[in-house]
C-alpha cells in the first residue's frame, strides 16, 4: 500500500469523498485529484443560488482552500484528454502526464441532447458545470423571455433561477404532469399549481418540435410538435444528464452508458475504478435501484465505499441503504424515503393527505395484506430520517408509523405539524380511530428523548 | 406598489439626511444663568471667570461655540496641569449640558416639528417600503439578488452605510456635545415618559428601539410563513420596548434608578460598580429587589435557562444588542467571515474579553468591601479602560457600526463577555443542539453562508453531526435556508447530543465514521 499513487479524475463529491476517505487511512498514498472544471471542488447543487445571488462561488466550496494541503491531496486543473491504461498514465489536453498505481475515474454527467434542429444555436444549453453558469449568465443578459425544455429537477431550477432575475418563463413539460415519472400524479399536480403560483407558463404535455435562431445565429423562438410557436432569446436543455465518459470511449475500458463495474466499482482493467455519475452497475445494487445511480448522496456512497476498499485488505460490495432523496421545488421542499412507485403495483397499497391550502401533503405506501410500510413521500413537510430509515428497514406496519408521526416530524419549533391531521385523514378514510401519544406541556417545552 | 416604495425609500433617505445634518443647525450663546443652572457649585466661581470670555456672545455653529469652549476650559485645565495644581483641575465633562443648555437654534423652539421631519417622516418612510415587500409573492426563502446588492454585499451603499453608523456612534459616545439638537428634539418624550430632559442616553435608546420595531416588521414580512422567526421577532421587540426602554424610564420618573431588569452581568458590566451598588441598596424594597434578581439571574438564570433551551433564550430572544443584530441587522448576517481562523480569533477574543471582566469585577467588589482600601480609586482606571474599549468601542463602534461590513454580529461572536459565558454552559451543559437530519445534506453552503456567528453549518451537516458550537444563538436562519431540510434546532436528551463521530444514514456498505 505504500506510496502508491492514485489518480483521482474528477473533482465532483464521488472523486473528492473517495480522495478524503483513502487520506484517512492511508497516511502514505500520494493522492491527486484532477479536474478541468474548478480548482477547488464545488457543490454543483448550489449552483443556482450562485445565479439567483443567495450565494457566491466561493461559499459553494465544503471545504476552505488550505484543506486541500494539509490533508495531501494534490490538486490539478487539467482536462485528461487519454488515459494510457498499458501504459498506466493520464495524459493532459494542456500537455504532460502523470503516471498512476491506481485510477479512479469520476467525471460526473454531461446535459442530454436529442438532436432537435437549432439545439446549438447561440443562447441554447443545459446546466451542468460552473462554465455551463457562466455561459447562462452571458445568455441571459438583458433578455426578457425564456424557455426551459424538460419537466425534471434540473428543468425547474433553471425556471426559478431565471424567474429570479425577472425573465418571463415558459416551462415545456412532455409528461401529463411535473415529474410524474417519479412523482405520483397528486404530488406531481401539488408542484404544477405552485410553479403556475410563481407565474411560470407551464405546458404540460408538450413537446419540442424545432428550435428556431435568427440570421445571426442566435435562437429567437421556439416551436411545439403542435405548431405553437414561442418567442424567447434563451432556451433551457434540461432533458437529463448522461454519463461524461467521451474521452474514455474507443479503448479498452468496458463501457455501454457509463463506465460498467461490478458491486466493488472495479472496472474490466485492474487497479482502474469508477464512481459517481459516471460509473453504471452491471447488476443494479438493489431491486429498487438503477444501474446509474446519479444523485449526489449516492455519489458520496460510492467515494466512501472504493475509499474503504482501497484501504481494507477485505473489499466489501456497495450495499445502498433505505433509499432517500430531497429537492426544493421554488418554495416547497420535498423529501422521500423508501419506495415510492407513481402506479400502485398489485399487492402494494397507500394513504395519501394533503393540506386544505394545497402546498403541504404526506404519502405513505404499503403492503396491501402485510400493512408494512414501504416508502413515504412529503412536501413542505420536513420528515426526520433517522426515523424513516428505521420504520422501513424494520419494517414496521403503517399504523404504527401514523401513529409515532410526531416523532418523525423535522419541521422547525412552533411549525404547526400536521402529524394530527394526517392521522385524522386516515381515522376517517379507514374508519379507525388511532389515538396518538400525547406530548405533555412539559414535554413540549423542555424537548423529549428522540 | 414599486413607485409606493419607492416614495418610502425617498422619504427615509430624505429624512435621514435631515436627521444628519439636524446636529449643525442654530446658533449657541451661554448666558450667565445657564451656567448656574447647570454647573456645580463648587466649579460655578471658576467657571464663571474662565468662560467669561464667551457668555453672552452668539455662536454662529456648534463647532465654532465648542471651539471656544475648549478653548477656554482646555486652557484653564492645561495650565492647572501645567503647575501641578491637581486639585484645581475640573475633571467633570460640562460640555454636553452647557452646549444644549445654549442652544438657540430653531430645535430648541419647536422640537416636535424636528421629530416629526426626521424619526416621524423616517419611520414612515421606511414602513412605505417595508409593508409591502413580497406581497403576493408565495412564502418562502427571499435571498434572491442579495449578493448583488451594493448595500447587502459591502458594495458601495454598504460602505456608506458602515460610515454613517461609525460616525454616529464616534459622536454618540465621545463627542456628544455636538448631537445637542438632536437630543432636545427628543426631549419632550423623555418629560414625558420619566419626568427628565433627554440626555443622548435617551436619545439612543430611543432610536434603537425604534430601529428594532421597524426592522422587526421587516422581519415578520420576510420570514412570513416561518413561526419561529416571527415569534422570536416579536420576543425581542417587546423586550427592547418594555424592558429596555419604557421601564427604566418608569423607574426614573417614580425616583429609582434607571435599569434594565433583562440585561446580566457581565455584558451589563457596570452591575457592580459602587455607584450601581449603592444606588440599589439606597433605593429600598425595590432597590434591593434590583440587586438580588441580577444576582440570581447571573448564578441561576444563566445556567438553568441555558441548560434547558441553549444561548438562545437569551441571545436571539431576549437580549438588546441580539435584537438589533436579529432586526436591523438582519440583511447583513451572511457578511460574517466563516473561516477556521476567524473561529480561532473569536475564541481568544471572546474568552479574553471574559475574563477582563470578572477581573475588573472582582476587584471592584473586593475593593467596594474593604471600603476602598485595597486599591483606593485605581478601580475607576479599570473602569473607564473598559468603559472606552470594550462597552464604547467594541460593542458599539465596532459591533454595530461593522454591520454592513463584517457582519450583523460582531460584538454577539467577538466580544461579548455573557455571551461567552452562556456559551460554556451551552457547549459543556445544555439540552440543545441542532440536529442533522440523516444524510439529507447536499453540502449547497446555504447553512454557512447565512449563519451570523460565522459557524461552517455545513461543515457538521455535511458529516451528520450535530451542532453544539457555544457561539450559536439561535437564530434558527440556517434552519430556515435549508433547502433539504437538513438541520432542525432542538432541546431533547443530553445523551447522544455531542456525537464527535457521526455516522450518516445510508450506506449500508460499511459503518463509516466521517
Ligand atoms: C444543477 C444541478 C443540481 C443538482 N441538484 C441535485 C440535488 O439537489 N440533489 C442531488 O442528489 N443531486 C443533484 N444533482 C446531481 C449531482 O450534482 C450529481 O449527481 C453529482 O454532482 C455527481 O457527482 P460526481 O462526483 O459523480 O461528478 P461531478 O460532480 O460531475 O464531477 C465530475 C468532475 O470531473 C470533471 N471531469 C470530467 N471529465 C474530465 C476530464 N476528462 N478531465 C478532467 N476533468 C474531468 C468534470 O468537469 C467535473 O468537475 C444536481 C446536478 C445539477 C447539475
Ligand atoms: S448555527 Fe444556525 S441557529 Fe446557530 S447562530 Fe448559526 S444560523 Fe443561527
Ligand atoms: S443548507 Fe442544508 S443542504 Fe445546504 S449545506 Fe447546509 S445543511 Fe447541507
Amino acid at each position: 500500500m505504500n506510496n502508491r499513487k492514485i489518480i483521482i479524475i474528477g473533482n465532483g463529491i464521488a472523486g473528492i469523498t473517495a480522495a478524503r476517505h483513502i487520506r484517512k487511512k492511508d497516511v502514505g498514498a500520494e493522492i491527486l485529484v484532477v479536474s478541468g472544471e474548478s480548482d477547488h471542488f464545488f457543490s454543483r447543487t448550489a449552483l443556482m443560488y450562485i445565479y439567483m445571488g443567495h450565494m457566491k462561488y466561493a461559499h459553494t466550496k465544503p471545504y476552505e482552500d488550505g484543506f486541500w494541503e494539509k490533508n495531501r491531496i494534490n490538486l490539478k486543473r487539467a482536462w485528461v484528454d487519454t488515459v494510457d491504461f498499458q501504459g498506466k498514465k493520464v495524459e493532459y489536453r494542456d500537455g504532460g502526464t502523470d503516471a498512476y498505481d491506481v485510477l479512479i475515474l469520476a467525471t460526473g454527467s454531461k446535459p442530454n441532447k436529442f438532436g432537435w434542429p437549432g439545439q446549438d444555436l447561440q443562447g441554447v444549453q443545459g446546466l451542468y458545470s460552473l462554465q455551463d453558469l457562466e455561459r447562462m449568465e452571458q445568455n441571459t443578459k438583458d433578455i426578457k423571455k425564456a424557455v426551459i425544455v424538460g419537466g425534471g429537477l434540473i428543468g425547474i431550477e433553471m425556471a426559478e433561477m431565471l424567474a429570479s432575475r425577472k425573465i418571463e418563463v415558459t416551462f415545456l413539460v412532455r409528461e401529463e404532469n411535473f415529474w410524474d415519472n417519479v412523482l405520483p400524479k397528486e404530488e406531481a399536480q401539488l408542484i404544477g399549481r405552485h410553479i403556475r403560483e410563481h407565474h411560470i407558463d407551464l405546458r404540460l404535455g408538450t413537446e419540442l418540435g424545432e428550435i428556431i435562431g435568427d440570421s445571426s445565429g442566435r435562437v429567437k423562438a421556439v416551436s411545439t410538435k403542435s405548431g405553437e410557436k414561442i418567442d424567447c432569446q434563451f432556451v433551457g436543455l434540461t432533458v437529463g444528464v448522461s454519463p461524461n465518459i467521451e474521452f474514455l470511449r474507443n479503448s479498452e475500458l468496458g463501457t455501454n452508458r457509463g463506465i460498467l463495474v461490478n458491486e466493488f466499482f472495479q472496472t474490466n482493467i485492474p487497479d482502474v475504478y469508477a464512481i459517481g455519475d459516471c460509473a453504471e452497475f452491471k447488476q443494479a445494487p438493489a431491486p429498487d435501484r438503477r444501474n446509474i445511480e446519479q444523485v449526489w448522496y449516492t455519489g458520496r456512497m460510492h467515494g466512501e465505499t472504493l475509499a474503504h476498499n482501497l484501504t481494507h485488505s477485505k473489499a466489501v460490495p456497495y450495499k445502498p441503504g433505505i433509499w432517500f432523496n430531497s429537492a426544493k421545488f421554488f418554495d416547497i421542499e420535498y423529501q422521500t424515503y423508501g419506495t415510492v412507485p407513481t402506479a400502485l403495483p398489485a399487492d402494494w397499497d397507500w394513504f395519501y393527505w394533503e393540506d386544505p391550502k394545497g402546498k403541504r401533503c404526506f404519502r405513505i405506501v404499503f403492503g396491501k395484506s402485510d400493512k408494512k410500510i414501504k416508502g413515504v413521500n412529503a412536501l413542505g413537510w420536513r420528515l426526520r430520517h433517522a426515523y424513516f430509515d428505521k420504520a422501513i428497514a424494520e419494517g414496521w406496519m403503517m399504523e404504527k408509523v401514523l401513529l409515532h408521526l410526531q416523532k418523525a416530524n423535522f419541521d422547525p419549533e412552533f411549525f404547526d405539524s400536521p402529524h394530527k391531521d394526517v392521522l385524522a385523514a386516515y381515522n376517517e378514510q379507514y374508519g379507525k380511530s388511532l389515538q396518538p401519544a400525547l406530548k405533555s406541556l412539559f414535554q413540549n417545552l423542555f424537548g423529549t428523548k428522540v | 406598489m414599486k413607485q409606493f416604495q419607492q416614495a418610502g425609500i425617498v422619504i427615509f433617505v430624505i429624512s435621514l439626511l435631515l436627521f444628519s445634518v439636524l446636529p449643525f443647525i442654530g446658533s449657541y450663546k451661554l448666558e450667565k444663568e445657564t451656567l448656574a443652572a447647570s454647573v456645580k457649585t463648587e466649579h460655578l466661581g471658576v467657571m464663571e471667570e474662565v468662560l467669561a470670555p464667551m457668555v453672552g456672545q452668539e455662536f454662529s455653529s456648534n463647532f465654532a461655540f465648542m471651539g471656544e469652549f475648549n478653548r477656554l476650559f482646555g486652557g484653564y485645565n492645561d495650565a492647572m496641569k501645567a503647575n501641578q495644581q491637581w486639585d484645581k483641575v475640573i475633571w467633570d465633562n460640562y460640555a454636553f449640558a452647557l452646549t444644549k443648555a445654549s442652544a438657540l437654534g430653531p430645535v430648541s423652539q419647536n422640537p416636535h416639528f424636528y421629530l416629526f421631519i426626521t424619526v416621524v417622516f423616517g419611520v414612515v418612510g421606511a414602513l412605505m417600503y417595508i409593508l409591502p415587500m413580497y406581497r403576493g409573492k408565495p412564502e418562502g426563502i427571499k435571498h434572491d439578488g442579495i449578493f448583488f446588492s451594493s448595500m447587502k454585499s459591502k458594495g458601495l451603499l454598504g460602505i456608506l452605510t458602515g460610515t454613517w453608523l461609525i460616525l454616529f456612534y464616534i459622536v454618540l459616545y465621545w463627542f456628544p456635545e455636538y448631537l445637542t439638537n438632536l437630543v432636545l428634539m427628543v426631549d419632550p418624550i423623555s418629560m414625558a415618559l420619566s419626568g427628565n430632559p433627554a440626555s443622548q442616553w435617551f436619545l439612543y435608546g430611543f432610536v434603537y428601539t425604534l430601529a428594532i420595531i421597524v426592522m422587526g416588521i421587516r422581519m415578520f414580512r420576510k420570514y412570513r410563513g416561518n413561526a419561529y422567526q416571527t415569534i422570536r421577532t416579536v420576543s425581542v421587540m417587546f423586550f427592547q420596548l418594555a424592558f429596555a426602554f419604557l421601564l427604566p424610564e418608569i423607574m426614573v420618573l417614580m425616583n429609582m434608578p434607571w435599569h434594565d431588569f433583562k440585561n446580566i452581568w457581565p455584558l451589563d458590566y457596570s452591575f457592580f460598580y459602587d455607584y450601581r451598588i449603592d444606588g440599589m441598596v439606597n433605593a429600598g424594597a425595590l432597590g434591593m429587589f434590583m440587586l438580588i434578581w441580577g444576582i440570581i439571574l447571573i448564578v441561576l438564570g444563566v445556567p438553568i435557562f441555558t441548560y434547558f433551551f441553549g444561548k438562545r433564550w437569551y441571545c436571539s430572544w431576549v437580549c438588546g444588542c441580539g435584537g438589533l443584530a436579529e432586526t436591523l441587522g438582519d440583511p447583513y448576517r451572511q457578511l460574517s467571515d466563516k473561516s477556521v481562523k476567524a473561529w480561532k480569533i473569536e475564541r481568544y477574543l471572546i474568552h479574553g474579553v471574559l475574563v477582563f471582566a470578572i477581573l475588573m469585577t472582582g476587584l471592584t467588589i473586593a475593593n467596594y468591601f474593604t471600603e476602598f482600601a485595597l486599591l483606593g480609586q485605581a478601580t475607576n482606571q479599570l473602569h473607564s479602560i473598559y468603559g472606552f474599549a470594550i462597552g464604547s468601542a467594541f460593542a458599539g463602534v465596532v459591533g454595530t457600526g461593522f454591520y454592513p461590513l463584517m457582519g450583523n454580529r460582531v460584538w454577539c461572536r467577538f466580544g461579548c463577555p455573557l455571551a461567552a459565558y452562556l456559551g460554556i454552559v451551552q457547549r459543556f451543559k445544555s439540552r440543545f443542539r441542532i440536529t442533522t437530519n440523516g444524510g439529507q445534506c447536499i453540502s449547497c453552503g446555504n447553512c454557512s453562508t447565512y449563519c451570523e456567528m460565522g459557524i461552517d453549518v455545513r461543515w457538521y451537516a455535511q458529516r451528520g453531526q450535530n451542532i453544539v458550537r457555544s457561539s450559536c444563538v439561535g437564530c434558527g436562519v440556517c434552519s430556515a435556508v435549508c433547502p433539504r431540510g437538513v438541520l432542525k434546532l432542538e432541546n431533547a436528551d443530553e445523551e447522544g447530543r455531542i456525537n464527535e463521530k457521526p455516522i450518516l444514514i445510508g450506506n449500508n456498505s460499511i459503518t463509516l465514521n466521517a
